[in-house]
């Protein structure tokens, strides 16, 4: 318990010490550095809130890229009309409520079910979106014009992927979360303890929804114009489910430290191999997975107390 | 029945048809409060389609299920839980990643009396101290026997605070020793005031612990009465053990 408790302080105090410097980052670096970061904090956030709901009962959602496209979509249209702090906001309550629809008519499907539908439901989403574009709107493309600073969108996400981490850490820790455990283990034996797995599902999967629309609606700040297949681009789903496995599951900083060489991996292979790209990224995950099967969560955990507890223990820091 | 002890679940005309096959026709018994109840019959008769029935997990057909006068047919199995009936499983439910203190803690955060995970993980302790798992708290679930994964079942059921609890063959597999304390412990959570219906082969218990008893065959209620007069009722050994052996 004391061990427990030294542990949560310790995390803590990184946290805020992290979030500080990162905070300061802008104001000695380039712009390349900066999208770099952006990137990695919208992953970030996705990843985690991703895990949040699939890792947790074990649903596992290709409709990352739904969502995100939402929040994307709702930005480029409502940026004309109402400021910009409003537009994101209102991306997350619509992100909330389209997957509070799709939860109540869909999370009752279990397993590769549940994932082929969210796969389509990307897809569906797209396809109305760009026949509804074409036919009333009769445009392809929508422009999104802002004076939004590279700074005021980095110090944003840095934000949203530190309320998701922590948030998520939070739910962990209060009966929600056990809630999302158990349906995650069982969810007959969660129903007859007294769950009702049907709510607890549904307003996980609009949370997590939530933070992916909001997610999207800041970088669309950072695009000159949208369309429907650059807002639902399924290379977000599965970017964002290899960054949680990558992470493993079980801690609310799992996905974070998978999101982040993943980032870091894509940005280098696409810069350096551009016509081998996916293929390079390919290969490297197929090596992860082979050695790294509990994700990177576990190798840092055994690296904590096999290497880092010990050494402190020498230096009587503990 | 006995006189002071009303009846606290009723169920009229109970069917369920699975396609042409129909499961539970038309059953009906009273569960009188306070004692232990035994639900037996061949494999295959219905037994734990009726308890399904209870729980909600299958819904029926047409019937009623009256717990404590409320009807519980068209209810979901959380609601069933929280009204205060709680369940084990034919073959064991254990989270299998879970700890043994946080399969119980589970019941107890969310049952009929839900409390804050500090306080569960208090009175799960408790719990498995009650079942026979002290000091295996903190082990993960599925790295237990089979007959510790049937205890932590026991404890989730009763951490949920039941005032009916449905045990599904939760003797079943257990050695003649293990019986016996497996026994002694169903004795026990009846005499502290929980009504027992259990689903069981195992014929020495039932003798040992069942007030009265409903047999069951091809999803048709067949008798009902004491242990003593069920087992001698010739149509009970019928459906057990086949015409001919019967009747010698």
């Amino acid at each position: 318990m004391l061990d427990a408790l030294r542990n949560a302080r310790a995390a803590a105090a990184l946290i805020v010490i992290a979030a500080i410097a990162l905070a300061f980052v802008p104001l000695f670096s380039s712009g390349y550095v900066m999208s770099v970061f952006i990137l990695l904090f919208a992953n970030v956030a996705l990843a985690t809130a991703w895990s949040f709901f699939s890792g947790a009962t074990r649903y596992i959602s290709l409709a990352t890229a739904a969502f995100f496209g939402i929040g994307i979509y709702v930005l480029a249209i409502a940026h004309v009309y109402v400021p910009v702090p409003v537009a994101l906001i209102a991306a997350a309550i619509i992100g909330f409520l389209v997957a509070l629809v799709v939860g109540l008519s869909t999370l009752r499907l279990r397993g590769v079910y549940f994932v082929v539908f969210t796969f389509g439901l990307t897809e569906l989403i797209h396809q109305v979106l760009n026949w509804w574009e074409v036919k009333i709107n009769h445009t392809v493309s929508r422009f999104i014009f802002t004076d939004v600073s590279n700074i005021a969108i980095y110090e944003t996400l840095l934000v949203a992927a530190l309320i998701t981490i922590v948030g998520s850490w939070y739910v962990n820790q209060i009966r929600l979360g056990y809630a999302l455990r158990a349906i995650g283990e069982d969810e007959t034996v969660a129903r007859h303890a007294g769950i009702n797995t049907t709510r607890v599902k549904v307003v996980c999967f609009a949370l997590s929804a939530s933070v992916m629309a909001f997610v999207g609606a800041v970088l669309a700040l950072r695009y000159p114009y949208v369309d429907a297949s650059i807002a639902f681009n399924s290379t977000w789903s599965f970017q964002v489910l290899i960054a949680a496995l990558l992470g493993g599951g079980g801690r609310a900083w799992g996905p974070a430290i998978g999101a982040i060489p993943l980032v870091l991996l894509s940005e280098y292979l696409a810069g350096t191999f551009p016509h081998h790209f996916s293929i390079a990224l390919g290969l490297c995950f197929v090596v992860i997975v082979y050695f790294l099967p509990g994700g990177l969560t576990r190798l840092v955990l055994r690296l904590y107390h096999s290497w880092l507890v010990p050494q402190l223990k020498k230096a009587e820091v503990l | 029945m006995q006189a002071g002890n009303g009846t606290i679940l009723s169920i009229r005309d109970l069917r369920k048809a699975f396609g042409g096959l129909v499961a539970v026709r038309d059953i009906s018994f009273d569960i009188p409060e306070g004692r232990i109840f035994g639900l037996i019959g061949p494999n295959g008769s219905g037994k734990t389609t009726v308890l399904n029935l209870i729980t909600a997990e299958l819904s029926a057909d047409s019937g009623s299920i009256l717990f404590e006068g409320r009807e519980m047919v068209g209810r979901q199995s959380f609601e069933v839980c929280r009204a205060r009936i709680a369940r084990t499983f034919q073959l064991v439910r254990v989270l299998p990643y879970m700890t043994t203190r946080e399969n119980v803690m589970l019941g107890r955060m969310f049952g009929s009396a839900p409390t804050s995970p500090a306080q569960a993980a208090q009175d799960a302790d408790a719990l498995l101290e009650r079942v026979g798992m002290a000091g295996r708290a903190d082990l993960v679930a599925s790295q237990l026997t089979y007959i510790d994964q049937k205890r932590i079942e026991l404890a989730r059921a009763l951490a949920t605070h039941p005032k009916l609890l449905l045990l599904d063959e939760w003797l079943a597999g257990l050695n003649p020793s293990e019986l016996r304390i497996g026994i002694d412990l169903i004795r026990q959570i009846c005499q502290d005031g929980v009504t027992i219906v259990m689903i069981e082969h195992v014929m020495e218990a039932i003798r040992a612990l069942c007030d009265r008893v409903a047999v069951m065959n091809a999803g048709d209620k067949i008798a009902e009465g004491t242990p003593a007069s069920v087992l001698s009722d010739p149509e009970v050994m019928h459906a057990y053990l086949g015409a001919d052996d019967a009747a010698a």
